[in-house]
């Protein structure tokens, strides 16, 4: 074996492959194309019922009682539960899975207790046996409110007379600690050098503050989920989601039962994009099976998606930069506000961590607020935190270079962090390949091509961690021959090809004999979810390893077979391979005749790993956006969009280019038109996609994409994840554009026609 | 003798304001424990998780990663995603 690992290395480092950064035909294509993808609404069950929820209309009110008889006495409804149903959690952060985790609070949010803190605040749920008996029970709770004043702004939630959310909300991270509660949860700080000296160091300095609305991820199928409970009290949840087991972990910690008496079973995944990171009707659906005796089926409606699931803060941030006449950065300085909804836990950190890590700045400083108001808890999206930060350091950025007279791609060439550049959060970065991508945009021919009246062109870059962690897989060998591979992680992303890519590759088989298979928690071990950028990384690398140990069997069912010593046996080509001298003669045995007789050499051949991946290579990108503005309306078109990226290595690199594509089209949405409008109460208005505009396609051109392959050396492909990045750039790439068509410096998100036509009404104005 | 670089405002919390230690361990959970030595209450920082950054490797769920004598060790908040 020894020696076909190696050979196996050294194809891969001269990068012949067989399967590795071929585009074959995705395996969850023709069901997706045909109808047959199970998502998490599709599940039927025998005797099934309808769950539904009782969401608050106010912003803020606190609940002076619950009367939910009418509804009970219903014909038809065969429970009710509300806040008193479920058990008190102790209000504290725990490690949870790869992240520190207050369950008190995702327990309130899935359902409210004393107060609703936000409107489509969940405060009881139904199961009956119709959705018309369903809403008609829903309709006969009398809920008892005392009405609170609100807040929705962060920067209003953040004054000293800003009604308070939460009675015992003090603000950690804060010397000495205070000792009134307010809205601001926390404050986290991140420095290297000396602020203070970078800055008189500065012969210009770029300062300004930045503005950008909350969004939802959009993913197009609602959540939506499936419990049923034995009389024994085992749950299981079939459900759409981005952890199996985080689904299990979160349930298990909501209702307060074991975890070994709940398992969940992923369905088919219309979208997370990290959104589908915690529950919401999930422990509502267990708890109501648990007392209905029936499976619960529950389906968000697109309001309750907008209103009662997390999008990612909006942001006030404010940024100074400062630099030296030929282009040097010397210090960099920003404070970030950001919502994070209901309960504490914005991504205000990561837009601190993340902001200025694509450059070298001898002296930076990141202040962080976590600000919560009434709106629905924020949840994870794409490189949570990081577009937001990014888009006022690249804005500043771009503004630097004109009053520099510089080209802004220069100027970001000669700051570029490498490799040995040390990050604001501490550690210096190992192989990157950021200046690749400038380099590569650079030599693109969008950046050179011709620009007419109106127009303007527009770059940015961005840059996300990318994580590793726990994850799990096993290879079965089939009696034919064929392989089933079997991993932990929902598939938001591709990510069955490449599990599948990557096995073939190392037990050189055809790739159309091996199926990726998704397990539930009940039949694979754990895994940590799908998000982060970790999957083809981390659940990859077990993958690889699970193929690797299979290999190993072969060889020594082969040597049995041939009654020699394994030392003898080399795989190749998918296939035994006898090199003993007097013997080399021997025919090769194909892993199907070594499976056809895996009985008598021992019994069914199957490889699993279980790992705690380290090594996850950070990626980079660059994206250069062309756009026309009507300076009659203050409408824009985005006329053409490249989007480039350091990846690694591709496994499958027409998933690679749709990733960059979808992240880059979810930036131009969040750059130009989406944003949550509250009326005066606090009330959500636009909670459809009617009136909340996300780009369809007539909106965009297509999205052009160049894979820059710097190999992540952690990888035995050299992998990167490449989720999140492609989501950092584009803000600041559509508003540089946009603000240079406009000759006018546009902050504020969204870029939508009245704030723009205001802009350019305001400048005529003023001459 | 490894050098632990901590950002200031958690040095002021947990380490008198020290934000560079020397610091002789030959893995994370050695390091952790000396520094818990000479700062009382240094690990609580750590109870809801935190990440290390070994030579310029992250490692999220950290115990025995190996530290040599000439490593930088950061201790910094654990990174999710989306």
């Amino acid at each position: 074996m020894g020696n076909e690992k190696e050979a196996l290395k050294a194809g891969i480092e001269q990068g012949t492959y067989k399967w590795v950064g071929t585009r074959p035909i995705r395996p969850d294509g023709a069901d997706k194309v045909t109808g047959r993808a199970a998502f998490g609404a599709d599940l039927d069950l025998p005797g099934m019922v309808t769950g539904t929820v009782l969401r608050s209309p106010h912003a803020h009110a606190r609940i002076r009682s619950i009367d939910t008889s009418a509804a009970r006495a219903l014909p038809g409804v065969l429970a009710v539960v509300t806040g008193a149903d479920f058990p008190e959690l102790p209000n504290e952060v725990a490690a949870g899975g790869e992240a520190p985790i207050n369950f008190r609070h995702i327990s309130e949010n899935v359902i409210a207790r004393a107060k609703v803190l936000y409107d489509g605040h969940a405060v009881a749920a139904v199961a009956a046996t119709s959705a018309e008996i369903a809403a008609e029970a829903l309709s006969r709770i009398k809920v008892d409110y005392e009405v609170l004043p609100h807040v929705i702004d962060v920067l209003d939630a953040m004054r000293e007379d800003a009604p308070v959310l939460h009675e015992g909300l003090i603000t950690n991270g804060v010397e000495p600690a205070p000792t009134k509660a307010s809205n601001i949860a926390g404050r986290v700080e991140f420095a290297m050098g000396d602020v203070a000296q970078g800055f008189a160091e500065a012969e210009i300095i770029i300062e300004r503050s930045y503005t950008t609305a909350a969004v939802h991820q959009g993913y197009i199928e609602p959540h939506a989920c499936v419990a049923s409970v034995t009389a024994d009290g085992a749950a299981t949840i079939w459900c759409s989601s981005q952890g199996q087991f985080m689904v299990r972990e979160f349930c298990s910690k909501v209702l307060s039962m074991d975890i070994g008496n709940i398992r969940v079973t992923p369905a088919e995944i219309g979208g997370g994009f990290g959104g589908k990171t915690t529950v919401y009707l999930e422990p509502l659906a267990v708890a109501l099976a648990q007392r209905s005796g029936r499976p619960v089926h529950m389906v968000m409606t697109r309001s309750e998606v907008f209103r009662a699931s997390g999008p990612t803060s909006g942001t006030h941030v404010h940024i100074k930069l400062g630099a030296k006449r030929d282009g040097s950065f010397v210090a960099g300085e920003m404070e970030l506000k950001y919502q994070a909804g209901a309960f504490p836990g914005s991504p205000a950190f990561l837009g601190g961590m993340t902001g200025f890590s694509c450059y070298e700045i001898p002296h930076a400083k990141a202040v962080c607020w976590d600000v919560v108001s009434n709106r629905p808890k924020c949840a994870a999206y794409r490189a949570p935190g990081a577009p937001m930060a990014s888009f006022g350091v690249e804005s500043a950025i771009d503004e630097l270079a004109q009053q520099l007279n510089m080209d802004p791609l220069e100027l970001r060439l000669k700051n570029a962090a490498k490799t040995g550049t040390r990050t604001i959060y501490g550690p210096k970065f190992l192989e990157i390949g950021y200046a690749e991508t400038l380099q590569a945009a650079k030599a693109h021919p969008h950046w050179s091509a011709p620009l007419g009246p109106n127009q303007g062109r527009g770059i940015a870059s961005g840059f996300w961690f990318n994580i590793g962690g726990q994850s799990s897989a096993a290879v079965h060998v089939n009696e034919n021959g064929s392989v089933s591979v079997v991993t932990g992680n929902p598939d938001i992303g591709g990510s069955r090809a490449s599990m599948a890519i990557m096995a073939a590759e190392v037990l050189g088989m055809d790739l159309d004999q091996v199926k990726p298979v998704i397990g539930d928690t009940g039949q694979i071990a754990y895994s940590f979810l799908t998000g982060g950028s970790r999957v083809t990384f981390a659940t990859g690398m077990a993958v690889v390893q699970a193929a690797e140990n299979v290999v190993e069997q072969l060889r020594q069912r082969a040597a049995k077979l041939w009654k020699i010593d394994v030392e003898h046996v080399i795989w190749r080509d998918g296939a035994a391979h006898c090199t003993k001298a007097d013997e080399a003669a021997r025919a090769p045995l194909s892993l199907a005749e070594i499976a056809h007789q895996a009985g008598r050499t021992g019994g069914p051949i199957s490889g699993g790993v279980s790992i705690n991946a380290a090594g996850a290579g950070p990626g980079f990108g660059t994206h250069i956006c062309d756009v026309e503005v009507d300076p009659e309306t203050g409408g824009v078109k985005v006329l053409r969009y490249t989007a480039i990226q350091d990846v690694g290595r591709a496994i499958h690199p027409s998933y690679v280019e749709g990733q960059l594509q979808g992240g880059a089209v979810q930036g131009i949405g969040w750059a130009l038109n989406e944003e949550y409008v509250y009326d005066a109460k606090g009330r959500l208005q636009n909670a459809g996609f009617l009136d909340y505009r996300m780009p369809v396609c007539s909106d965009l051109p297509m999205i052009d994409t160049v894979l820059v392959e710097v190999p992540n050396p952690a990888h035995p492909y050299g992998v990167r994840g490449v989720g999140e990045v492609p989501i950092v750039p584009p803000l600041a790439a559509v508003a540089n554009a946009v603000s240079r068509a406009a000759g006018l410096r546009m902050t504020d998100l969204p870029l939508s026609p009245p704030r723009l036509l205001a802009a350019i009404d305001g400048a005529k104005a003023a001459g | 003798m490894a050098t632990v670089i901590l950002q200031a405002a958690f040095a002021r919390r947990y380490t008198d304001g020290q934000t560079q230690l020397d610091c002789a361990a030959s893995n994370y959970a050695a390091l952790v424990t000396a520094l818990e030595a000479r700062f009382p209450g240094f690990s609580r920082s750590l109870d809801s998780g935190m990440a290390v950054a070994i030579d310029g490797e992250i490692y999220q769920t950290p115990l025995l990663e190996p530290i040599g004598p000439d490593s930088e060790v950061h201790f910094l908040p654990l990174i999710g995603g989306g």
